[in-house]
């Protein structure tokens, strides 16, 4: 856990909005971060990997002169540690108006296989870990009457495929959390936007082939941003991916189970 | 201590929103708790009275802000010396309502009675007579403080002076306030002597104050900031007197608190409530023009008695009155000048503000003297404060010149004002402060509160860069 520098604190006439990025060494987070801090955001960027965190983090104070982002190397399964380090962050950042759980993993089990280890590490990651998080989130922001919760979910959350059984179902289970989140937290003042990103350009599906109209990171993140800063319930990036999975979630069983994708 | 959560709290003039552990002592011996549990959970504290700062003294983002405010009880009051014990989060309010039956007046108020003692002493506040009574910490006898370090003080200017004179003026980052001594002025009627008069510019409206000051109680100018050309700085100065024993045919009637209460209604009929709805219509640069101009324009040399409540309490005839500019509320731009370089100084302000097109929509001007207390605004010589409307489409343009008045303030050897300006620079503070007074004021924090305990926003901002 290393802190950079201070944050300049707002005065009326620059006044700052805060976020709490959790996954976000690289990929769709890395991009959303120097989103959020190219829009005047104060980020707080946290991830297991502390070399590509700092370089990151340094990448985004020198682009803008002054101090947007700090950093804190942290792992989404040591849950135990997430109260204490969010009072720490939310002191350092001086308040807080966003956060996004953007963690997650996939593994590429094969269709002859079953492991129950990969299976548990992916809903130890992109689970339990989120519920670390948002669970201590959502009662500070229910408090606040104010804020804003984002997941990155997946459009494979939408449907159970061959492939990928575990990570369909860990996305299934975000996408039905958050939205119970929605449900209660809606009420409150607070905004739950869930993200449905089709194949990103990331680490995730560099080794994947024959893949759909994949974007880059950095048109995932502008549509999530532009998505949080309209305060929506739910994207798709790229928007097409809403259409897709319309026919997608509409496939019969009968015909779903004889596919190979 | 209760379970903590957090929650949002802003500043005076609704232009900053905080997100914080709000505590609320009841009682004294609650505040050294208050210290470990910071100290034990790593956060930091900026001590709050009313709220009624401009900028952020009165808040510390992600910390603990420590509202004094239901530490508000009168400890002792002497109707014959006319002195009078509190605990800091007694209002102004509670003050005068308390001691004016008895023939007695706070010596100095600020233009909202809705502050607190603690507040008052920690930002040292001037009224409308600093250039005759000084600031409000020279009407204090004596004080007694709880520090960060754990000590208990009592201060006064002969006890433990060096603390004395740089708590009150401290912002509340030295230590807590537990109990205030405070000399009382004695007053012969629940009345003043109110004398309005127009100044066709800023030359005569500041030699009004100049000729003025010694002669009147109390004076204050309204400053039309959007009057141009040869009409530039024009307004109305108001002067006020105490009565004199046996002016007042029934002095036992006006000092009624009942007497000087504000009337809840606008001629009559608007509720006053509800009169900054009213009054946001109005501003805009054209509405601010137009209704300067017809203020100016009916303005006439007149002298009337006026209850103390009324002549003071400008900021509270219309509650709320700061919702009028807008969601993104205002900025005040208070700056000091020595009566030799103001004229210049303020001429290229205003005409710079106005080539903006950012004119300032209430200009108000009063004349000084300088004090001894360690962060001191006072000079010999005058102050002239802006309000600026922030819109979202404003704040750079409205930055960028106020940093320009920085430099203009500084270069006429002027001062700001900590309980206002919201914008000031931390080397623009080292300037006009002194290097020797930076120095002796981080000797003391240290000294008080070698943890940095008590940090408000304004002081991490501001002060803790210069360390």
């Amino acid at each position: 856990m290393t802190e950079i520098n201070k944050l300049p604190t707002a005065t009326p006439l620059t006044p700052k909005k805060r976020a709490i990025l959790v996954g976000a060494s690289s990929g769709i987070g890395a991009a959303l971060a120097h989103r959020l801090a190219d829009e005047g955001f104060q980020v707080a960027l946290l991830a297991r990997r502390a070399e590509m965190l700092e370089n990151l983090t340094n990448e985004i104070n020198s682009k803008h002169g002054e101090t947007r982002a700090i950093y804190y190397t942290h792992d989404v399964i040591d849950y135990e540690s997430v109260p204490e380090l969010l009072k720490k962050i939310m002191s350092d950042l001086g308040g807080l108006d966003a956060f996004i759980y953007n963690a997650g993993v996939s593994f590429m089990v094969g269709l002859k296989k079953y492991d129950f280890e990969k299976d548990r590490q992916t809903f130890d990651v992109n689970i339990t870990g989120a519920l670390a998080w948002f669970n201590p989130v959502a009662e500070i922001f229910q408090s606040l009457k104010s804020g804003q919760i984002v997941g990155v979910s997946s459009v494979a959350g939408e449907r159970g495929r061959v492939g990928n059984s575990s990570y369909n179902a860990s996305k299934a289970a975000l996408t039905c959390y958050l939205e119970a989140l929605r449900n209660r937290l809606t009420r409150h003042g607070v905004n739950v936007l869930t993200v449905k990103p089709g194949p990103v350009k990331t680490d995730m599906i560099k080794d994947a082939k024959g893949v759909l109209f994949p974007i880059s990171a950095e048109q995932a993140a502008g549509d999530i941003f532009n998505a949080m800063r309209k305060r929506k319930q739910e994207v798709y990036t790229s928007a097409r991916w809403r259409w897709i999975m319309l026919i997608v979630r509409n496939i019969p069983s009968f015909i779903f189970r004889k596919m190979t994708f | 201590m209760k379970k903590l959560t957090l929650s949002h709290l802003g500043n005076f003039s609704y232009s900053l929103d905080a997100t914080v552990y709000h505590i609320q002592p009841r009682f004294v011996e609650e505040i050294a708790d208050i210290f470990a549990f910071a100290r034990e959970n790593d956060l930091k504290i900026a001590p709050r009275g009313a709220g009624r700062s401009y900028n952020d003294a009165a808040l510390k983002g992600g910390g603990i802000v420590l509202d004094l405010s239901l530490l508000r009880y009168i400890q002792a009051w002497d109707a014959e010396k006319g002195i009078l014990r509190a605990q800091p989060g007694l209002t102004l309010e509670s003050l005068w309502q308390y001691i004016l039956p008895d023939g007695w007046w706070p010596p100095v108020v600020s233009g909202t009675m809705k502050t607190t003692l603690g507040g008052c002493l920690g930002m040292n506040i001037h009224g409308k007579n600093n250039f005759k009574m000084g600031t409000v910490g020279e009407q204090i006898l004596e004080f007694d403080a709880i520090l960060p370090n754990g000590k208990e003080v009592t201060c006064s200017p002969r006890k433990n002076k060096d603390l004395f004179y740089a708590m009150i003026s401290g912002m509340g980052v030295l230590g807590i306030f537990t109990s205030i001594t405070m000399q009382m002025k004695r007053v012969y009627s629940g009345l003043v002597n109110v004398s309005e008069w127009n100044v066709p510019d800023l030359e005569a409206q500041l030699y009004a104050l100049l000729d003025g000051a010694p002669r009147n109680d109390y004076i204050v100018g309204w400053l039309d900031g959007t009057a141009r050309g040869k009409s530039l700085g024009r307004g109305q100065i108001h002067a006020a007197n105490y009565l004199a024993k046996d002016e007042d045919p029934d002095p036992a009637e006006t000092m009624r608190v009942g007497f000087q209460t504000l009337p809840d209604t606008f001629f009559g009929v608007v509720p006053k409530s509800k009169l900054h709805y009213l009054m946001s219509l109005g501003l805009s640069n054209l509405g601010v023009r137009a209704v300067n101009t017809a203020k100016y324009i009916v303005g006439r040399n007149k002298s009337y008695q006026q209850p103390h409540a009324a002549f003071h309490f400008l900021l509270d005839y219309v509650p709320d009155w700061e919702k009028s500019y807008g969601k993104q509320g205002l900025i005040q731009y208070q700056s000091f000048l020595p009566k030799e370089t103001a004229l210049d100084a303020w001429t290229e302000m205003l005409k710079l503000s106005q080539k903006r097109g950012l004119p300032t929509y209430l200009g108000v001007t009063k004349r000084h003297r300088p004090d001894n207390f360690l962060i001191s605004h006072a000079l010999d010589g005058f102050s002239l404060a802006f309000d600026f409307k922030i819109t979202n489409g404003n704040r750079t343009k409205l930055s960028e010149m106020v940093q320009e008045f920085d430099k203009i303030v500084l270069n006429a050897g002027g001062r700001f004002y900590f309980a206002k300006n919201s914008e000031t620079a931390p080397e623009t503070a080292r300037k006009y402060l002194g290097a020797e007074t930076i120095e002796k004021f981080r000797k003391l924090k240290e000294r008080c509160d070698p943890q940095n305990l008590l940090y408000s926003d304004l002081y991490e901002r501001v002060f803790a860069p210069l360390n």
